[in-house]
């Protein structure tokens, strides 16, 4: 093997590398941030008495649950302006991974309900809260400390996620990656700055998660 | 719609040998990544600390790296270093050791939830170590691993996908190939969607039977 390292084409993008980690996480956010309000609708749907809505959700989670992720992205950019739904890059693949994340994130919250004790809600109904404020005052805060785990390691997948957005030609890490190893040839370069890059942010995210979790102890 | 039926029947072949070709690719890497994993489990459980440090760092490491960047860093790299693998070799590689991780993680859950005194029960009879992992520890492991490890199967199926940005052609290239072909981009990937979801769910379907057929009663 007659390979040397060379980090200064490295060294020279680096900026490049760090555009796309940051773009990577923002698009994570996003994709949470919306991904949480459907999985919160969505589990709070089939608290509902009617049949109706949690049959819809559990057709709409296993629906996504069982289709790659890649399928979706591609269907969204490329099959939805068909329809007449004309998307930007970024926004059609937040979309993509918030749908996405919106299925996981369903039945995390799901969870999460039904770990709030039982006494609990019927104390609040004891006191004479209504529908609203039992969920406000009462379920929430209880459902979003048991729900925190699993929140945080599916921001973390969904971080990872991300790279899927380099096939779409989003500029982020992955994309950046591949780029200066076509341009440069510093293959094995490229790719572990990228790894590397990937598996600190995940680490960094996972033991910021473990202090947060040690700041509200467990109800 | 019959336009579709048309473009469909010219398809039929690529659609097919891309099923067939997911379908090995699936199959295979869980195989792999299975035995890796074994390993790697019991590494982590029972190892002395020189065998258990490196594995735990590997394992970490691997689920730290998107898949995507795994697939893609086996391709580009072992050609450079003068392993030549077609595509479909690495993207297989990628997968089984993205595998093996996980499993290593599930099994390692699993083994460690059997209490010691197990181990100490299969010395007192006189067994070896390897004999209490074959009769003792992995038969009583097993009831926690089925479960998952259909559903890391299911993973795979979905993983197998990214094999397509290295020119694997697996189902998702193949359908890419037929939509460049024919612009019908929202009947195709409607069409490979779903085939996927069938899959998955006739994946989904064994582990609920597998978590029912090995629950404790």
């Amino acid at each position: 093997m007659t390979y040397s390292f060379q980090f200064r084409a490295i060294e020279d993008n680096f900026d490049h590398f760090l555009y796309g980690l940051a773009l990577g996480l923002v698009l994570a956010v996003a994709a949470i941030l919306v991904g949480t309000l459907i999985g919160l609708l969505c589990a709070f749907a089939t608290m509902a008495k009617a049949r109706l809505p949690s049959r819809l959700v559990g057709i709409y989670v296993s629906a996504i649950r069982n289709t790659p992720l890649l399928v979706i992205i591609l269907f969204v950019y490329f099959a939805l302006p068909q329809l007449g739904i004309r998307l930007g890059k970024l926004e059609s693949f937040v979309f993509s991974l918030a749908i996405y994340a919106g299925a996981y994130l369903t039945e995390v919250f799901r969870a999460g309900l039904a770990g709030v004790p039982r006494g609990v809600i019927d104390a609040g109904r004891a006191i004479g809260l209504t529908g609203f404020q039992l969920a406000l005052y009462v379920i929430s805060p209880i459902m979003w400390r048991n729900c925190l785990p699993a929140l945080g390691t599916t921001f973390i997948s969904l971080f990872k996620d991300t790279s899927l957005a380099a096939v779409i030609a989003i500029p982020e890490l992955t994309y950046q990656a591949r780029k200066l190893n076509t341009e440069t040839f510093r293959v094995a370069e490229a790719w572990a700055t990228a790894s590397l890059l990937y598996l600190a942010t995940c680490l960094l995210i996972a033991a910021g998660l473990r202090q947060l979790e040690r700041r509200f102890p467990k109800f | 719609m019959e336009h579709f039926l048309h473009e469909l029947w010219i398809a039929r072949w690529a659609l097919a040998q891309g099923l067939v070709l997911t379908v090995e690719i699936s199959v295979a890497s869980i195989l792999c990544g299975s035995i890796i994993g074994l390993f790697a489990g019991i590494g982590l459980t029972y190892g002395k600390w020189p065998l258990r440090l490196p594995i735990r760092a590997a394992v970490d490491c691997i689920r730290g790296i998107p898949v995507l960047v795994l697939i893609l860093a086996s391709f580009y790299l072992l050609t450079f270093a003068g392993i030549n693998l077609t595509a479909v070799e690495s993207g297989l590689l990628a997968l089984s050791i993205f595998c093996g991780a996980h499993m290593g993680e599930i099994i390692r859950g699993a083994l460690q939830s059997i209490p010691v005194t197990q181990i100490d029960a299969g010395r007192a009879i006189g067994l070896t170590f390897p004999r209490i992992l074959i009769y003792v520890l992995i038969p009583q492991a097993m009831r926690q691993i089925m479960p998952v490890w259909v559903n890391t199967g299911a993973e795979l199926v979905k993983a197998s996908t990214l094999l397509s940005v290295i020119g694997t052609g697996e189902l998702l290239l193949r359908t890419q190939e037929i939509v460049g072909r024919n612009f019908m981009t929202l009947e195709f990937y409607g069409l490979c969607g779903l085939l996927y979801f069938l899959i998955n769910s006739v994946i989904e379907r064994l582990g609920k039977f597998a978590s029912r057929r090995f629950a404790l009663q």
